[in-house]
């Protein structure tokens, strides 16, 4: 039987020890993927499992990631929406995992919002 | 849906909508007996009698209602492809139970690829659901209790990448190391399972 490893969730434990829980309201971006069936089955795994490997690579950890579900815009997907504290959340649409790596470092790391992969920035006219 | 670890995560999302606070996947695969069977359930608030009856066609979703839609219908389909069936029970204020059976040697069953990948997200998407993973891919057993980690964890966040990196371990190490039972072996340098 496989199972995770007592000593090593213990090792992380110490490690980890003393530093704040960013899932007490202390985060400064939050990221939510949409995760319905037609999210799935258009690649959100993928752009989740990017999130995660970019938070790791960048040692980021201020951000958080969770999911909801299908938006409505099941034609866009896979979608994000990317909330970064002080700035409008923006809803990136048909994205990939380079589209993902990009809008992770320039809107969630440097607070830039990516407007070429974003569902209607820069789109919105008065009528 | 490519595979079945994201048909997986297609319908644990449903229970999690669904209000559960606990999703218990099982994974069982006997290659004697030719059977693969996934099933899944939650203490979320279930579903009634009508919408139960109505749940495997995709033209009838309710918008009201998150657990009608293409999800189940999909799934339906993939098992009929292998020869196998979908079943659903559910009680209204206790919970939701699916079973999918598949034959494990048909030609058209989806593999079931990479359910680490789908426990991870499930975990990171939805942090104040517990899930509990059990396999055994004959013989080969994992289990996964996020009750269990998280005790252990006493207060750091069980989406820490150190902890997740642990859990897509358990199932690389499997990944790596394919047992005489998983017909297919190597496509595109991906182990079938």
């Amino acid at each position: 039987m496989a199972k995770l490893k007592i000593e090593d969730l213990r090792k992380i434990k110490e490690s980890k020890k003393g530093t704040l829980n960013l899932r007490d309201g202390a985060y400064r971006a939050k990221v939510t993927v949409h995760m319905g069936t037609c999210g799935i089955a258009a690649g959100a795994r993928i752009v989740m499992n990017t999130l995660i490997t970019a938070i790791e690579q960048n040692n980021t950890d201020d951000v958080i990631l969770t999911s909801s579900g299908c938006a409505g815009l099941c034609s866009q997907e896979p979608m994000m929406t990317v909330e970064v504290n002080d700035l409008s959340p923006v809803k990136y649409v048909y994205l990939d995992e380079e589209k993902t790596k990009k809008i992770f470092r320039e809107h969630v790391i440097d607070g830039k919002p990516v407007a070429e992969y974003a569902l209607s920035m820069g789109s919105e006219t008065t009528y | 849906m490519e595979d079945l670890s994201l048909h997986l995560l297609d319908i644990v999302e449903n229970a999690t909508a669904a209000g559960a606070t606990l999703v218990e996947i099982g994974v069982r695969q006997n290659s004697i007996k030719n059977e693969l069977s996934i099933t899944v359930r939650d203490n979320g608030r279930g579903m009634e009698r009508d919408i139960l009856a109505k749940v495997r066609d995709p033209f009838t979703t309710t918008r009201k209602t998150r657990r009608v839609g293409l999800g189940i219908p999909l799934l339906e389909q993939a098992c009929h492809e292998a020869e196998g069936r979908l079943d659903i029970m559910s009680e209204p204020g206790l919970g939701t139970e699916v079973t999918a059976v598949f034959q494990v040697d048909h030609i058209d069953r989806k593999p079931l690829a990479d359910i680490g990948a789908t426990l991870v997200t499930l975990i990171v998407g939805n942090s104040d659901v517990d899930f509990r993973y059990e396999s055994n891919i004959d013989g080969e057993k994992i289990l996964l209790d996020t009750r269990e980690i998280k005790a252990e964890l006493d207060g750091i966040y069980i989406g820490d990448p150190e902890v997740l990196a642990l859990i897509r371990n358990l199932f690389q190490k499997r990944r790596a190391n394919p047992s005489r039972h998983t017909a297919g072996g190597r496509i595109n340098g991906e182990i079938e399972d």
